[in-house]
């Protein structure tokens, strides 16, 4: 009799939280729609980890590089680890999160985050922090991040915080129940439509142009965490052309870089370098590249990785070639199956 | 620490834990600690003003209780001595000492509460009346409950003053008595004689009562954040703009506050007694299914309970029985006024009761036109009672009628409904401007146009409202003939009651207005 009881009050249990387990898939964001962003950093746990450059920052990274053109030029085994406004902060600990599973030879990171030092806004936070897999570092990452109106337990069990989602359901929510597909390349996020950069504005006059303390203490967390495990890093400025970035800053990131001995590189200044050409290499009038941007900006970049990182070029190592031939067709599939639809007009 | 939020969750749960671990002997002691804990988490800085209340009722009722063993003593060493005269004489002057006592204590207490609600409000009006300027003039937050344990602490002077109980010795033991947690949000206003005993009484586990405590804080879950927070969103476009959202609209409104002052308090209500019951401890209740008064006497019966029972025996009596109100309706009655001599007391203490009443909901005119509304539409259907008595005595079926019923409950609950307008607006010249626009302005189409839909609820919304209310109508409704839904509920076999619970459990966590994107409202209640 106590046995039933016992397993009955085990059935209960199961039941409960099995269906509580299958309401908080159903009711959390599937970002399979028009924003993909959401995605990105979940993406990563489910390559295999052996990569000689991960890229970290916010759509600077993920928007201008495009790893397999590293890969069919230089042989560089690379992976974008970026989501929407990733703050400095938090791209320290998605460091943090990468360097649990693998040590890359190259960090490459977008310094555009850390004088704007834009404040945390919930939306963005979820991008990027309910994708990471728990840890500590998740963990830290979630308390330096939120927001005021943010709870914790609300990262922990996210049915309380997308709970209203049940009566805005759509049919993504039921078709990417237990899995979604793949939206980005290696963290890249493909876009092949072109709108050109026209009257980009100036920056406006700052009050301030001094970095803060506090971000530039992000920097130089991140610096450290790169020379205890023996990794370089590369700070880059994408050729963005807005948000703009003001002279006094380069000047501030450019005096840091050289008193840490670390190279710095302002693409947005080597543009013309890169043969970029903002009427056709944007998709959003100079915010970020689009395809064509992006393939052109990465082969130069990454002879600059090969000349001055020394990476070797993996192509002849077979396993990985194939993971790329794979990567290849997707990222062909994803690109005709955007340009026929622009040329639907859909 | 709102009790809808995470943090009360827990804080509820790790307390529940250690409460049934604590030996029973010094559970009271967890329940102290654990109050202050709480109301330090409202702001440190309001410990203050419930230390001072405790501090003075505790010195007031020692002294009172002091005075009344030396009396005690005097009449024990001096009974041969002392004849009848004496021991008069002896218990006036005592009793005279008592209560300089009791009004100090009582000026003192109300006097904390009278300059942190009322005092900007009563320089405002003064100020007004003198065309200075309307600055507020006291920059004092309302500590947490300080209503509700100020009354709670004047009851228990009164009481003892009335020589009712004997006084706590024990100034933690009061402490707890004026502070736990649970009742100070927003009541219910308990009586030292009873709660006394449940808070200072060790409890041993039982399950049921456990089971039967989370219930119903789940109910109370279910129309807080289910119901009254979710019809928040459409309330607050009404009042936020009267001038647009008149005639329909201000009906609406009035509706709809009626079912969120409810589902607000009552829930909140639920919660809190859920939560003592858990502990072992029975808290009054505060409510017996209002919207099915059949009239505005019965309404007050049935509403807010232990407020009105506490202004019924600690304003009202007091003011009736007074020897100078008293002697003025024999002076009425001798003059040949017996019938004015009859009412004089009544409508005295009834008009004063209904003053506080107002008063207390908050510092502003419109509460206390509120207020003496209530009290005069109360004498006035007093007044109609030979009337009535005619109607039933012509048709006797009527009191009968089942329809007759429905339509006297209807109207209590318009009535009801209109009244609570006053503290629905912003002022009272904008609640008369909107009653005014039902009448003038209604238009029918309104709520078959859509036009219901740019209110800030969407058609989901309204879905979920209206399921929900039919489940708490359905509740009531066997509530009202005696039948105990819980009980009920666990006579059934073992998944059903898991399925019905669980149910419960998943439309809160689901329907539930919380979290962000919601406007986390506090209790309605929680300001008085």
């Amino acid at each position: 009799m106590r046995a039933k009881k016992w397993l009955a009050v085990g059935v209960a249990a199961l039941f409960i939280l099995a269906t509580l387990w299958l309401l908080q898939r159903l009711v959390m964001p599937k970002y399979m729609g028009d924003v993909v962003e959401g995605n990105f950093m979940a993406e990563y746990y489910d390559t295999e980890k052996d990569h000689d450059v991960i890229f970290i920052g916010d759509c600077e990274v993920y928007e201008n590089f495009s790893p397999q053109v590293l890969w069919d030029e230089y042989g560089i085994n690379s992976y974008i680890r970026g989501s929407a406004q990733q703050l400095a902060s938090q791209s320290y600990y998605v460091l943090e999160d990468t360097l649990r599973y693998e040590k890359p030879d190259v960090v490459v990171f977008s310094v555009l985050a850390v004088p704007y030092n834009e404040p945390a806004k919930e939306s963005y936070n979820r991008m990027t922090l309910d994708g990471m897999r728990w840890s500590k570092t998740k963990w830290d990452a979630i308390q330096t991040s939120m927001t005021e109106e943010e709870q914790l337990l609300e990262y922990i069990f996210p049915l309380l915080r997308y709970h209203s989602r049940i009566t805005e359901l759509t049919k993504d929510d039921f078709t990417y129940l237990f899995g979604r597909d793949l939206v980005s390349h290696n963290g890249y996020y493909m876009r092949v439509d072109a709108r050109p950069a026209e009257n980009v504005p100036d920056g406006r006059p700052l009050a301030d142009y001094t970095i803060d303390a506090g971000q530039m203490e992000w920097l130089e967390k991140i610096r450290l965490l790169c020379e205890e495990n023996g990794i370089k890093l590369v700070l880059v400025k994408a050729p963005s052309l807005y948000p703009y970035w003001y002279d006094e800053w380069e000047e501030q990131i450019a005096a840091y870089a050289e008193s840490h001995g670390l190279p710095y590189i302002n693409l947005l200044a080597l543009k013309d370098a890169a043969g970029l050409d903002y009427r056709t290499d944007t998709y959003d009038g100079g915010l970020h590249l689009n395809l064509a941007g992006a393939e052109k900006l990465s082969r130069y970049f990454g002879a600059y990785l090969r000349e001055t990182c020394g990476l070797a070029d993996r192509r002849a190592e077979s396993a990985l070639a194939a993971r790329w031939e794979e990567n290849a067709r997707w990222y062909d599939e994803d690109r005709i199956r955007q340009e026929y639809e622009i040329a639907a007009g859909e | 620490m709102s009790i809808t939020s995470y943090y009360f969750l827990l804080f509820a749960g790790a307390l529940l834990i250690l409460y049934y671990l604590t030996p029973k002997k010094a559970q009271w002691i967890l329940l102290l600690a654990a109050s202050y804990a709480f109301y330090a988490f409202s702001g440190i800085r309001y410990l203050g003003y419930i230390l001072a209340t405790t501090l003075c009722t505790y010195v007031a009722s020692r002294k009172m209780g002091g005075l009344k063993d030396y009396q005690e003593a005097f009449f024990r060493e001096n009974k041969d001595i002392l004849d009848r005269e004496d021991k008069k004489l002896y218990k006036a002057s005592v009793k005279k000492r008592q209560r300089a006592w009791l009004i100090l204590a009582l000026v003192f207490n109300f006097g904390i509460l009278a300059v942190i609600k009322y005092g900007n409000f009563v320089v405002s009006n003064i100020s007004a009346l003198f065309g200075a300027p309307n600055d507020a003039f006291f920059r004092l937050a309302l500590p947490l409950g300080i209503s509700f344990y100020t009354f709670q602490t004047t009851g228990y002077l009164i009481d003892l003053y009335r020589g009712e109980y004997r006084e706590e010795k024990n100034f933690f033991r009061l402490s707890l008595f004026v502070s736990f947690f649970p009742q100070l949000i927003q009541g219910p206003i308990s009586r030292f004689g009873a709660l006394s005993k449940e808070l200072y009484a060790g409890h041993d586990f039982d399950g049921r009562q456990v089971a039967f405590g989370l219930q119903r804080m789940l109910y109370g879950f279910f129309k807080k954040l289910v119901i009254a927070d979710r019809i928040m969103a459409g309330l607050a476009t009404i009042s936020g703009d009267p001038a647009t959202y008149t005639g329909t609209y201000a009906f609406v409104g009035m509706i709809f506050y009626a079912i969120d002052l409810y589902m607000d308090f009552s829930g909140g209500i639920d919660i809190v007694i859920g939560f003592s019951q858990a502990l072992g401890i029975t808290l009054p209740e505060n409510f017996k299914r209002p919207y099915f008064a059949v009239s505005l006497k019965d309404y007050w019966h049935r509403w807010h309970i232990t407020l009105c029972n506490w202004f019924k025996d600690y304003v009202f009596y007091p003011i009736s029985t007074s020897p100078k109100l008293l002697a003025r309706a024999k002076k009425l009655k001798t003059a040949g006024h017996a019938g004015l001599a009859r009412r004089i007391t009544v409508y005295i203490g009834n008009l004063a009761v209904w003053l506080f009443t107002g008063i207390w909901h908050g510092a502003a005119w419109n509460f206390i036109i509120w207020g003496l509304l209530n009290g005069g539409f109360l004498l006035l259907s007093q007044e109609m009672e030979p009337l009535y008595r005619k109607l039933y005595a012509r048709f006797p079926k009527l009191p009968e009628s089942r329809v007759f019923h429905i339509v006297r409950v209807v109207r209590t609950f318009l009535f009801v409904s209109l009244l609570c307008m006053f503290d629905y607006y912003a002022n009272a010249s904008v609640t008369l401007h909107a009653m005014a626009g039902m009448v003038t302005e209604f238009d029918l189409a309104v709520f078959f146009n859509g036009s219901l839909l740019s209110l800030g609820l969407s058609a989901v919304d309204y879905g979920i409202l209206l399921l929900s209310l039919c489940l708490v109508f359905f509740i009531s409704l066997q509530q009202e003939r005696g039948i105990s839904v819980r009980e009920k509920i666990a006579a059934q076999a073992g998944p059903v009651r898991v399925l019905v619970w669980y149910g419960l459990f998943l439309c809160v966590l689901l329907f539930g207005a919380y979290g962000i994107g919601y406007d986390a409202s506090q209790f309605i209640y929680n300001q008085f």
